[in-house]
């Protein structure tokens, strides 16, 4: 029983140390047969362990100007050229008169709006008064509306919250231009790319006229993969739900070019100005949904089904300017918030050890092992369970109270213990009764707290979705360590001898007499 | 000692800070919203040499009276962030910043003006989001234990955030994007702090049915006591030390946390549990009636 229990104790000791030395160290081991590395990082490398935030330790801000540029040419035949209704150009004058909304309010508003369609009439004339009062008409680089920055604004950070940069911020400066703090990234190209793109899809017909675009026809863009058509390849699609309205213009669209002569009916989907795909349409397509297939990857379907979901940018944002940024927090952020962590945690140990003694001692070692764990977690060690994180000063908050949690939980445990002790049981019974106790106290407690942590995470934005994934990894952590970690070392301890009264903080009457 | 026997003092005590802080919402036209929700002026400078945070931000103090947040961005470049201020203020402060660091003119590269980044919506986004979970946790808790102790702990938590917002309201402390993690982290730390004695009641009253409701739940709060105060401890060691030792924008977030978790500890001996015994007094009598 003893050897069986010495053998136990070490057993873990050797885990838990093996787990903060993971933590602190990071770890390589190398396949004695191939000579191949598996690389473990320490929290604190700097390229792969735990994602540090903006506010911690700063990272690029990108400043986008908004490029209205793209749109005058495309004006003037928008504006001039008559509109015949239910034949293929009125579409496709329908198309360019919508895109080029910002572009129509600087332009005299009458000439628009006599000359188009009735529906886009009331659209063009609504803008042109709203942009009117907000900026000259006669602006020659173009100046967005305030309407159009939101938008464009909203768009970013949906994009933002899409990729995990949940601390990201979104500012406007001056009047056209938008910058963004994202925390370091390994590329930042990469991200002015995906954050920046216009994600303008349209859909045109084999002369290059619209047909409908992304914008407004449709309603949802997921991500999927599967087979497209029958006895095809498994492959990565993007499938496309239309709204009513671009339902029916896609049927209409499908309905000419069916007619046309083979070679000449297909419909082109364009991104921006590049053609994604241009399938072949052989009858009229009345479903409300249609598929986006090419040469995709995971990654590239699911980027393109983000930007589609999003939404499109009301203009062209135009990279101004990259640079690095300091911590939000300021200078030395991090570092005093780890050392102040730090102090903290060992003050907690240091009072479990003198009111619990040998069980404060047990919650010591099991407190390093939560720790670790939770830090491990936070560098993405378990990125496949879906967890994930970015240290952030309300993570850390989330971590502190993970702690305190993990504590309380023995805290709890252990007074049961004590209460039994002192009304007269042995070690051993006290210890089964008390935790049999506590357990579910624990339970209940952790449980409504998990629900909260659980519920913020799924609706909440921005810095609380990083502040409930870190309370939510804590608890569930600390449950394993201060339950059962717990459980299994007094066990251990038992057995090696322990049943003093004094080893587990109590003070029995007679102890206080001698 | 039954502690509950106060709480006739406990709910005005509460109901007396919250009001206080209603008066003085009223009387300052809202709370002190921070430069996350505000946004504000920005000064961009070009140092050209190592400089530290604080002793810009003591210039800034020095010459236009506001508080500021600095960064540094790209090489040697300060950008200097502080609600909007007047034009001669801000020629001040370039002007100081200037004359400290021996600069010329091309050293100011931007002085614009910046929208807010955490917007309003992220607070009512965080408040419906925290509703939710405050639902699902009412049901939770009307599942393990019975409806009013959910009814009770739900309205101790609501005392929490209503307190938190009255005493930022008094001092009119500022309110910035962290202020809400540090909501949700007082709730967090609360109901888990009320479910603990809520259990022991439960358990208490097992034992012992023919007993007074209000002493069952007096004898069950002396019992957890211990607990309560070490854990509130072993919490508040933490934070404090985060407090103590970190810099101002890491205290301007640990302090809400802190008055939070004295609050929580507070709230849930003193409003949620006698709320739960009075609830339950009225509910039985009801019945009584009918």
């Amino acid at each position: 029983m003893k050897a069986k229990s010495i053998i136990g104790l070490v057993i873990t000791l050797l885990v838990i140390s093996a787990l903060v030395f993971t933590a602190v160290c990071g770890v390589t081991i190398v396949n004695p047969f191939n000579g191949e590395k598996y690389y473990f990082p320490n929290a604190l490398d700097e390229e792969y362990g735990i994602k540090r935030g903006l506010d911690l330790v700063g990272g690029s801000i990108i400043s986008f100007e908004a490029d209205m540029s793209g749109v005058p040419q495309t004006e003037e035949p928008a504006a001039e050229e008559p509109v015949e209704e239910a034949t293929d150009p009125a579409e496709t004058d329908e198309g360019v008169a919508e895109e080029v909304e910002p572009n129509d309010a600087e332009a005299p508003a009458d000439e628009t709006a006599t000359e188009t369609t009735e529906e886009v009439t009331t659209e063009t004339e609504e803008v042109a008064t709203e942009t009117a009062t907000e900026a000259p008409a006669d602006t020659p680089a173009g100046v967005p509306s305030q309407d159009d920055m939101d938008a464009a604004m909203a768009v970013v950070r949906t994009r933002l919250d899409s990729q995990g940069y949940y601390d990201a911020t979104v500012v406007q400066r001056g009047n056209k231009t938008i910058s963004i703090e994202i925390p370091n990234i390994s590329d930042p190209e990469e991200a002015v790319q995906m954050l920046g793109a216009t994600a303008k899809l349209t859909f045109r017909d084999p002369e290059g006229n619209v047909i409908m675009e992304g914008g407004t026809d449709v309603k949802r863009a997921t991500y999927k993969y599967g087979q497209t058509s029958e006895n095809g390849a498994m492959e990565h699609y993007v499938e496309l739900e239309f709204t009513s309205e671009g339902t029916r213009k896609f049927s209409e669209a499908t309905t000419t070019i069916s007619a046309n002569t083979s070679g000449n009916n297909y419909i082109s989907i364009y991104l921006d100005e590049d053609e994604i795909s241009s399938p072949r349409v052989s009858e009229p397509i009345t479903m409300s949904t249609c598929v986006i297939n090419g040469n995709f990857t995971e990654a590239s379907a699911s980027a393109l089904a983000n930007q589609i979901q999003s939404g499109q940018l009301p203009f062209a944002l135009k990279e101004a300017e990259l640079r690095s940024i300091g911590p939000t927090l300021g200078d030395k952020a991090l570092e005093t918030s780890l050392f102040a962590a730090a102090i903290g945690i060992l003050f907690v140990l240091l009072f479990m050890l003198i009111i619990y003694r040998i069980p404060g001692l047990i919650s010591c070692i099991a407190l390093m092992g939560y720790i670790s764990l939770v830090v491990l977690a936070i560098s993405g060690y378990f990125s496949f369970l879906g967890v994930n994180g970015t240290l952030t000063l309300p993570g850390i908050a989330g971590i502190v109270l993970g702690v305190g949690m993990a504590v309380d939980a023995n805290i709890v445990i252990f007074e049961r213990i004590k209460d039994e002790l002192r009304a007269g049981k042995s070690a051993r019974a006290a210890v089964e009764s008390g935790f049999h106790n506590a357990l579910r106290a624990i339970i209940d407690s952790n449980i409504t707290t998990i629900i909260a942590a659980i519920v913020l995470s799924i609706f909440g934005t921005g810095t609380i979705k990083g502040f409930a994934w870190t309370l939510a990894i804590g608890i569930i952590v600390s449950m394993i360590s201060a339950v059962l970690v717990t459980r299994m070392l007094l066990k251990i301890f038992l057995n090696l001898g322990l049943k003093s009264p004094g080893a587990f903080g109590v003070k029995m009457k007679k102890e206080v007499q001698e | 000692m039954n502690i509950l026997k106060g709480k006739k003092v406990y709910f005005i005590l509460s109901a007396a800070i919250i009001l206080i802080g209603l008066i003085a919402y009223i009387i300052f036209g809202g709370l002190n919203f921070g430069l996350d929700f505000t946004g504000g002026t920005e000064i961009r400078m070009n140092i050209g040499q190592e400089f530290n945070n604080d002793d810009i931000s003591s210039i800034v103090k020095d010459n236009a009276g506001v508080d500021s947040l600095i960064q540094k961005t790209g090489n040697n470049e300060v950008s200097i962030k502080t609600e909007e201020i007047e034009t001669e203020k801000r020629d001040a402060v370039v002007n100081a910043v200037k004359e400290k660091y021996a600069l010329d003119e091309t050293s100011l590269l931007e002085a614009t003006n910046v929208s807010a980044s955490a917007s309003k919506q992220l607070l009512t986004d965080a408040l419906k989001a925290l509703l939710i979970a405050v639902l699902c946790m009412l049901v939770y808790i009307t599942i393990r234990f019975d409806f009013r102790s959910g009814l009770a702990a739900v309205l101790g938590l609501l005392h929490n955030v209503l307190v938190l917002l009255a005493i930022y309201a008094v001092t009119r402390m500022q309110i910035n994007s962290t202020f809400v993690a540090a909501v949700l982290t007082i709730v967090g730390y609360s109901i888990n702090n009320t479910i603990i004695i809520f259990d022991k009641i439960r358990e208490n009253r097992k034992l012992n049915r023919r007993a007074p409701f209000e002493e069952v739940s007096g004898t069950a709060l002396n019992q957890v006591l211990t607990r309560t105060i070490n854990a509130s401890i072993t919490t508040l060691a933490t934070i404090l030390a985060l407090y103590i030792l970190g810099i101002d924008s890491i205290r301007e977030f640990s302090l809400p946390i802190i008055i939070g978790v004295l609050i929580g500890t507070y709230s849930s001996m003193c409003i949620a549990t006698p709320l739960w015994v009075v609830l339950n007094d009225k509910m039985k009598k009801r019945k009584k009636h009918a």
